[in-house]
C-alpha cells in the first residue's frame, strides 16, 4: 500500500512537472512561431524600398511604407510626450505621497483605464480632438495612444518605487533632505532602470495598437506634414493591406508586421542591454 | 601619526576595561560632563499604542551612550526620536521635552536638527551613487559651496576608509564590502560635521573584525562627537560605551556608567538581562 502510494506520488510529481514545463514551452513557442511566420512571409517583401519609398498606387507592384514608419514614430513620440510625464508623476504620487482613500481611488481608476478597450479610447480621442476640427490628425492619434500609455506607466512606476528600500529614503532624510529632495536624488535614481523599462514596455504596447488609430490618425498614402494631417502608421497599414484583394499588398502587410515587431523587440532588447550595462557600472 | 597613536590607546583601553573605569571616574560622573541631550518626561505613541513611558535621561557630550534591552523595548524608537526620524511615521507622536544643547528639538527646523544629529542605520544603506557622491550628498543638499573634495577626503579619513577607497572614489558605493559600506555611511553622516551621531545597531550585519574597526572608530570620534548606539550585543556595549541605558517595555530601567551597570547593576531586571536570563 505504502509502496503504491510512493509510486503514485512520484508519477503525479512527474506529470505536474511536465505539464508546467509544456506550458512554459508553449509560451516561448508562440512568440517564435509568430516571429518565424512573419519572417517567412514578410522577409521576401522586405527590401530597401520598403523603408524609403511611398506606397505605390493600386495595381502597381513594389513601393514601400516609409510614410507609415515615420508616422508610427511620430505617433509614439506624441504618446510619450503626453503619457509618460503624467504617468511618472502620478506613479510617484501613489508610491510616495498618497493618502489611503484618494490613492485607492487613483489606483483603482488606473486599473480600470488599463482595461478600457482601445477602440473606446479611440472614440474618446475622436470626440475630443477630431470632431472639433472636423479632420483626422496625427495629434488625435497621439492623444489616443498617450492615454493608453498613462495607466501602464503609473503602475510600473509605482511598483518600482515601492521596491526601493525604506532605509535608503531614511538615509537621505537623516542627512536633512526634504521629502521631494529624497525622491528626486535618491529614490528615483535607484528605481530608474525599472521605471524606464516600464515606460518602454508601455510604448511598445501601444506601438501595435490599430483600433484607436482608425478614426484618429486615420491613414495617408503620402507623407504627412506636421501634426495636423492624417498619417499612415504601421499597424493601420497592416490592417488595410491584409484585407485588400491584392497578393502584393498581402506580402507588404506581412513585411509591415515584421518591421513593427522588430522595432518593438529591438527597443526592448536595446534598453535592456543599455540598462544592464548601466546597472553594472553604477552597482 | 597622531591618529595612529590614538588608535593604540583605543585598543589598549578596549583590552583593559579597568583602565576605563579609572578614566571615567577621574573625568567625572555623568552629571559633571556637559549635557548634549536632556530628555524629560518623554512619552511616545504609535497611534493609540504607547511605546515609551516617561523617559528621563541626560546624554553627556563627547561620550558614547549605549542603549540596551530586549527587542521591542523601544530603543530604536527612542533613538529615532532624537533626530525626529519618527516624524515621517504615520500617527506617531511624542510628548515631553527633548533639549539639544538647551534648545527644544520640536521647535527646531528638522533639516537643521538632522544636520546636527547624524544617523547610521542597522544595515549599510549607501545611495546608488559613487563613493564620492555618497559622502558629498549631505553637503550638497545643505547648499554647501566650497571645496567638496577636501571635505569628502576629510570625512572618509575620519571614518577610517580613505586608504581603502582613495583610488576608487568614482566607483559605485555598491562595489564596497558590507563593512566598508557601513563606514561609508558613517563618513556620509560625518561629512556635515554633526555634533551627535546616532547609531542604530550599526554592527549587527557585520563580522567581528569589521565590528572591531567600527568600535575603534567610535572611540576616535569621541573627540568631536557625542554618540548614542543601540546594540543587542552586550559585549559591544561593555567595550565601546561610557554610559549604558537599559530599557525594558518602553521604560528606562537603569542608566549609569557602563562599568557600573555591567558590574554592579542596581535593578534586578538589569542584572537578569545582562546575565542572559531573558531577552
Amino acid at each position: 500500500m505504502s509502496r503504491l502510494r510512493l509510486v503514485w506520488r512520484k508519477t503525479l510529481n512527474a506529470i505536474m512537472l511536465s505539464l508546467t514545463g509544456l506550458a512554459a514551452l508553449a509560451v516561448v513557442s508562440v512568440l517564435f512561431l509568430i516571429l518565424g511566420y512573419l519572417i517567412w512571409n514578410g522577409g521576401k517583401s522586405l527590401n530597401w524600398d520598403f523603408f524609403t519609398k511611398l506606397p505605390k498606387p493600386v495595381g502597381e507592384t513594389g513601393g514601400g511604407m516609409a510614410n507609415a514608419i515615420l508616422g508610427s514614430l511620430k505617433l509614439l513620440l506624441l504618446a510619450a510626450l503626453m503619457g509618460l510625464p503624467i504617468g511618472l508623476l502620478a506613479g510617484v504620487y501613489l508610491a510616495e505621497f498618497g493618502g489611503k482613500t484618494f490613492s485607492f481611488v487613483v489606483r483603482y481608476t488606473t486599473d480600470l483605464l488599463n482595461g478600457v478597450p482601445s477602440i473606446v479610447i479611440g472614440i474618446f480621442a475622436y470626440t475630443l480632438v477630431v470632431l472639433p476640427v472636423k479632420h483626422f490628425s496625427t495629434l488625435a492619434g497621439g492623444v489616443a495612444l498617450g492615454i493608453m500609455v498613462i495607466p501602464i506607466t503609473v503602475r510600473s512606476t509605482e511598483e518600482f518605487l515601492r521596491a526601493v528600500p525604506v532605509t535608503l529614503r531614511e538615509g537621505a532624510m537623516a542627512l536633512g533632505a526634504s521629502k521631494w529632495r529624497t525622491i528626486a536624488t535618491v529614490v528615483l535614481p535607484a528605481a530608474s532602470g525599472g521605471i524606464i523599462t516600464g515606460m518602454l514596455l508601455a510604448l511598445a504596447r501601444v506601438a501595435g495598437e490599430t483600433a484607436p488609430l482608425l478614426f484618429t490618425a486615420f491613414s495617408n498614402r503620402y507623407w504627412s506634414d506636421g501634426w495636423e494631417q492624417p498619417t499612415a502608421s504601421l499597424p493601420v497599414m497592416v490592417y488595410t493591406y491584409a484585407i485588400a484583394p491584392y497578393d502584393d499588398w498581402h506580402r507588404q502587410a506581412w513585411a509591415a508586421g515584421l518591421v513593427l515587431l522588430a522595432l518593438v523587440l529591438l527597443a526592448n532588447l536595446g534598453t535592456r542591454l543599455a540598462l544592464g550595462r548601466g546597472t553594472v557600472r553604477s552597482v | 601619526m597622531a591618529s595612529i597613536s590614538h588608535g593604540n590607546n583605543a585598543s589598549a583601553a578596549r583590552l583593559a576595561p579597568q583602565v576605563r573605569i579609572t578614566e571615567s571616574s577621574t573625568t567625572g560622573s555623568q552629571r559633571e560632563a556637559p549635557v548634549r541631550f536632556q530628555i524629560s518626561d518623554l512619552n511616545f505613541f504609535y497611534g493609540p499604542k504607547q511605546a515609551l513611558f516617561e523617559l528621563h535621561l541626560k546624554i553627556p557630550a563627547n561620550r558614547v551612550t549605549a542603549l540596551i534591552g530586549p527587542s521591542g523595548c523601544g530603543k530604536s524608537t527612542f533613538l529615532r526620536t532624537l533626530n525626529r526620524m519618527n516624524d515621517a511615521v504615520r500617527n506617531a507622536r511624542f510628548e515631553g521635552q527633548i533639549l539639544l544643547d538647551g534648545q527644544d528639538i520640536r521647535k527646531m527646523d528638522v533639516v537643521g536638527l538632522r544636520r546636527r544629529v547624524g544617523m547610521v542605520f542597522q544595515r549599510p544603506n549607501p545611495f546608488p551613487k559613487s563613493i564620492y557622491d555618497n559622502v558629498a550628498y549631505g553637503l550638497r543638499i545643505n547648499g554647501y559651496k566650497g571645496r567638496l573634495s577636501e571635505l569628502v577626503e576629510h570625512s572618509l579619513r575620519r571614518a577610517a576608509l580613505w586608504e581603502e577607497v582613495k583610488d576608487y572614489l568614482h566607483k559605485s558605493a555598491f562595489a564596497l564590502s558590507g563593512g566598508q559600506q557601513q563606514r561609508l555611511c558613517i563618513a556620509r553622516a560625518l561629512a556635515v560635521d554633526p555634533e551627535v551621531l546616532l547609531l542604530d545597531e550599526p554592527c549587527s550585519a557585520l563580522d567581528p573584525v569589521t565590528t572591531a574597526k567600527i568600535e575603534e572608530l567610535m572611540f576616535q570620534l569621541k573627540d568631536s562627537c557625542t554618540m548614542v548606539i543601540v546594540t543587542h550585543n552586550m559585549q559591544q556595549a561593555a567595550r565601546a560605551s561610557d554610559f549604558t541605558a537599559f530599557m525594558l517595555d518602553g521604560k528606562l530601567i537603569e542608566h549609569t556608567e557602563t562599568s557600573k551597570l555591567f558590574t554592579t547593576p542596581t535593578d534586578p531586571r538589569t542584572e537578569a538581562y545582562i546575565t542572559g536570563r531573558f531577552g
